[in-house]
């Protein structure tokens, strides 16, 4: 079986929290190549993963630390974000 | 332009000095401060706890700066956005714009202030008697950029 690639994952605020985890440095199987597929990657951990970025559920992500739709294609090494809706300022 | 995200606390008669005495072609400065409400939805609020997402913030505010400066001529902005614990009545944010004529700024510091509130990756949580609740995003501030389409 080949590797997919080895990303940064990232987390904040009640997402962080309700996963207990700001990041984590994860290898895909190698059909994980978007963001959204990311995302359903890791609800497939099942447990707090799953209730946490639930797909009902209204959360932005970020790739490469810009906000992204979920069909952005990630690439090897790259950073790729989960977190609820800004509330700054 | 000046992006600053930071625990410390501003002085905002000192920002605008730094503003005035850097730009002598400048006729007006509008400045928006954003400060830590006592309470919110009824319930009381002893603190705020502020998060960001280092890096990406500061990416973010100045890709927002930028836009305004291609939509009008403005001469120089200062974001200071303070993160971390904040009690009721502290200041959270500094937005000042410094143009020729106060219509520009006026327009510009609102400008910054929406997309700001809407993509800039801060989140506020509110410490309050009965625990601590993270704030939820506003649909009204969503909709304040319609007037910038």
């Amino acid at each position: 079986m080949t590797a997919g690639f080895t990303i940064q994952l990232r987390f904040f605020a009640s997402v962080r929290e309700q996963l207990g985890c700001s990041e984590q440095t994860v290898t895909l199987p190698p059909e994980v190549v978007t963001v959204g597929q990311v995302r359903q990657w890791l609800i497939g951990r099942g447990g707090v993963w799953a209730v946490t970025l639930a797909q009902g559920r209204n959360l932005r992500a970020a790739y490469q630390q810009e906000m992204c739709d979920e069909s952005v294609e990630i690439a090897d090494g790259h950073e790729v974000a989960f977190f609820p809706p800004v509330t700054g300022g | 332009m000046k992006i600053a995200i930071q625990t410390a606390d501003f002085d905002v008669s000192a920002e605008l000095a730094a503003l005035r005495a850097a730009h002598r072609d400048i006729g007006a400065i509008v400045s928006f401060v954003g400060t830590v409400r006592e309470a919110n939805a009824g319930s009381a609020i002893l603190h705020m706890e502020l998060e960001h997402y280092p890096g990406m913030t500061e990416k973010s505010l100045v890709y927002i700066v930028q836009k305004a400066e291609k939509r009008w001529e403005i001469n120089d902005v200062v974001v200071i956005h303070r993160i971390g614990v904040l009690p009721v009545c502290a200041q959270i944010v500094l937005v000042a714009v410094a143009s020729k004529h106060r219509g520009t700024a006026f327009e510009a510091c609102e400008f910054i202030m929406d997309y700001l509130k809407t993509e800039a990756p801060f989140w506020k949580k509110e410490v309050g008697e009965h625990g601590a609740q993270w704030v939820d995003a506003r649909s009204t501030d969503l909709s304040a950029l319609d007037k910038w389409e």
